[in-house]
């Protein structure tokens, strides 16, 4: 029983982390169609960035909750100019060329990005614990869990929250909305797509960037950390359905738990699992579990 | 122009085989895992000509990698050519039946389920203690009929098989763009449903050319496990994937001949740059393609194209 409930916390905790990467890569594959391999190094700028605030904070001895905020929007910060250049400086030059060229685009400036992190903050590890020591632990039954985890699973069930209000209920969301059903229609009604294109990009970096900073504290910041969450998303992204946010929700959920089962029952097979996973979902369901059937067009 | 096409093409490999004897040794095992890549950007090329990009073709490199390292080291059985025939031919299997999932898909879901597959791959092969887990293991010193060879000889040998081989694939994928499926790879890219409208099965081809990729894939990997003398789980690591789909795209899908140039060069290049600025290997590389999708969609094979035709009137 305990083992039951052990696995389904890590489970959850590893699903929101999961949620939060993945929702900004399936944001901006539904708007734009682009598959955007960069995520990784909005993750990895994101992370790097938090271990930079953390060290900024803990210096000046600064509460914690306002260094935890402050890490997040330090972040956040990168991720939006990260976006900004990416979009309107080389993005924009590639749209409506083949979408698997556009890949290669997003992959190419991952290898750089690659390199500029080493540029920017060497090839040493960074560790930024301090919000994850000062949060805490907390006892439930025979299980200790750390708050700092329980931090994440509200934030990510709070940005599932919002994404889905946002989308539903605000204007920019309805816009969206129309753009991800039919993008020539739209354009073709008076929406600005261009607009949309620059806004979503630069929301999905900064969700990117987000999902490194709260993982910084629980992780080593170190080289390669973007490799292997890109990967990780794209497994999440495509079993819940490339462009659905839903999808992403119920993939993360998937994917967790699995995995959180696999670590706890037969370790040997953790990292097969979530690939395991996703092609037994593929062949199931093509396309993912949260995709609208495409008409044909000759 | 085919018959053409041959002469020169053999006279190529002559010409490489050749030079072999006259080269350093580090030069000649660099040539050797530069052609033994070239293989599988050659079965990039095959898929990328019908719009299919595929993010795991380190799956077959490394399938046939460990094929040929396991049964040296299960078996005893170490003669380079069978070796690395069984390679080619148990990722060609695997190729087959991974194809009957993968010709469904088109696009990005193409690539990101071959992506997922090389990565079941690579998570199986780290679990695996008895194999080295993340390091890996050597691969026994291949035999050539029964002889056993040492040093420079041993590498000359390798990068001969190596060189053999590609001829035969470069003749054999050569006769395939000739065929009919090979012909309709471009009718697939601009349109499938069409070319399924005319009678044809696009899944078929498209299985066909998984197969034909994985083949290629499969012996490459074997080439490459012999002449480096050790396998391990990166072989399959989507990185991996990225450096082959890097060199098709930089090569162009226009000619059997780019796979192989595109290849040498990205080796040599690259065994330079980490000598010269380590730290900014990935930077140029990444640079390097940003710069050909931009001012060269069609590869660099098509710069050497552009310039024969400078006479010809424009069409």
């Amino acid at each position: 029983m305990l083992t039951a409930f052990a696995i389904f916390a890590d489970g959850l905790v590893y699903a929101a982390y999961l949620f939060i990467v993945a929702i900004g890569l399936t944001l901006i594959f539904g708007v734009m169609k682009i598959l955007n391999v960069t995520h990784g190094s909005f993750y990895a700028f994101g992370a790097y960035g938090a271990a930079t605030a953390v060290g900024i904070y803990a210096n000046a001895g600064w509460p914690a909750a306002l260094g935890f905020l402050f890490m997040l929007a330090f972040g956040m910060a990168i991720g939006l100019v990260m976006g900004v250049i990416l979009e309107r400086g080389l993005l924009r030059l590639v749209y409506g060329r083949d979408e698997v060229i556009v890949v290669l685009v997003t992959y190419a400036t991952f290898l750089i990005l690659e390199d500029v992190i080493v540029l920017i903050w060497g090839a040493q590890s960074y560790a930024a614990y301090q919000p994850m020591v000062a949060a805490g632990n907390i006892e439930i039954g025979d299980l200790i869990l750390s708050n700092y985890d329980l931090v994440l699973v509200a934030l990510a069930a709070g940005l599932a929250a919002l994404a889905y209000w946002a989308l539903k209920y605000t204007r920019y969301g309805r816009l969206l909305t129309t753009v991800i059903f039919d993008r020539e229609t739209a354009a073709a009604f008076g929406i600005n797509v261009t607009v949309v294109y620059t806004a979503t990009f630069i929301l999905g970096a900064m969700l990117g960037a987000l999902g490194g900073a709260v993982m910084a504290p629980k992780i080593s910041v170190t080289l390669g950390i973007g490799v292997e969450v890109i990967v990780l998303a794209f497994a999440v992204v495509a079993i819940g359905g490339m462009g659905s946010i839903e999808g992403a929700l119920v993939g993360a959920l998937i994917v967790g738990i699995c995995r959180a089962a696999a670590v706890h029952l037969v370790p040997q097979i953790e990292l097969f699992v979530i690939y395991g996973v996703m092609a037994l979902v593929l062949v199931v369901r093509p396309y993912g579990l949260f995709v609208r059937a495409r008409p044909r067009k000759i | 122009m085919a018959a053409r096409g041959h002469l020169v093409g053999a006279l190529m490999f002559l010409i490489a085989a050749a030079v072999g004897p006259a080269l350093p040794d580090w030069a000649v095992s660099l040539a050797a895992i530069a052609f033994a890549n070239a293989l599988v950007v050659l079965g990039l090329v095959v898929m990328w000509r019908a719009g299919l990009v595929s993010f795991g073709q380190a799956l077959y490199y490394c399938i046939g990698a460990y094929a040929v390292a396991l049964i040296a080291r299960w078996t005893g059985f170490t003669d380079a050519v069978a070796l690395v025939a069984i390679g080619g031919v148990g990722a060609g299997i695997v190729a087959a039946l991974v194809g009957f999932l993968l010709a469904r898909y088109r696009e990005i879901f193409f690539a990101m389920l071959s992506l997922a597959l090389s990565m079941i791959l690579y998570g199986v092969l780290v679990k695996t203690e008895s194999l080295g887990s993340t390091d890996g293991f050597s691969v026994a010193t291949p035999t050539f009929f029964g002889l056993s060879l040492h040093g420079d000889k041993l590498i000359l040998a390798l990068y001969w098989l190596t060189l053999g081989i590609d001829a035969i694939a470069a003749a054999a994928v050569g006769y395939y763009f000739r065929s009919i499926a090979g012909a309709l790879a471009a009718p697939i890219r601009d349109n499938e449903i069409r070319v399924e409208f005319l009678g044809v099965s696009v899944t078929g081809i498209v299985h066909g050319k998984v197969v034909i990729a994985g083949t290629l894939g499969g012996l490459g990997g074997a080439l490459a496990a012999l002449t480096i003398g050790h396998v391990d789980p990166a072989m399959a690591y989507w990185t991996t994937s990225g450096g082959f789909v890097f060199v098709t795209i930089l090569a162009g899908a226009g000619s059997v001949a780019a796979a192989f140039v595109g290849s040498l060069l990205f080796e040599a290049a690259r065994s330079i740059a980490v000598d010269v600025m380590p730290g900014l290997w990935q930077m140029l590389l990444g640079a390097v393609l940003l710069l050909t999708i931009l001012f060269l969609p069609e590869g660099l094979g098509s710069l050497a194209a552009r310039v024969g035709k400078r006479g010809e009137v424009k069409r």
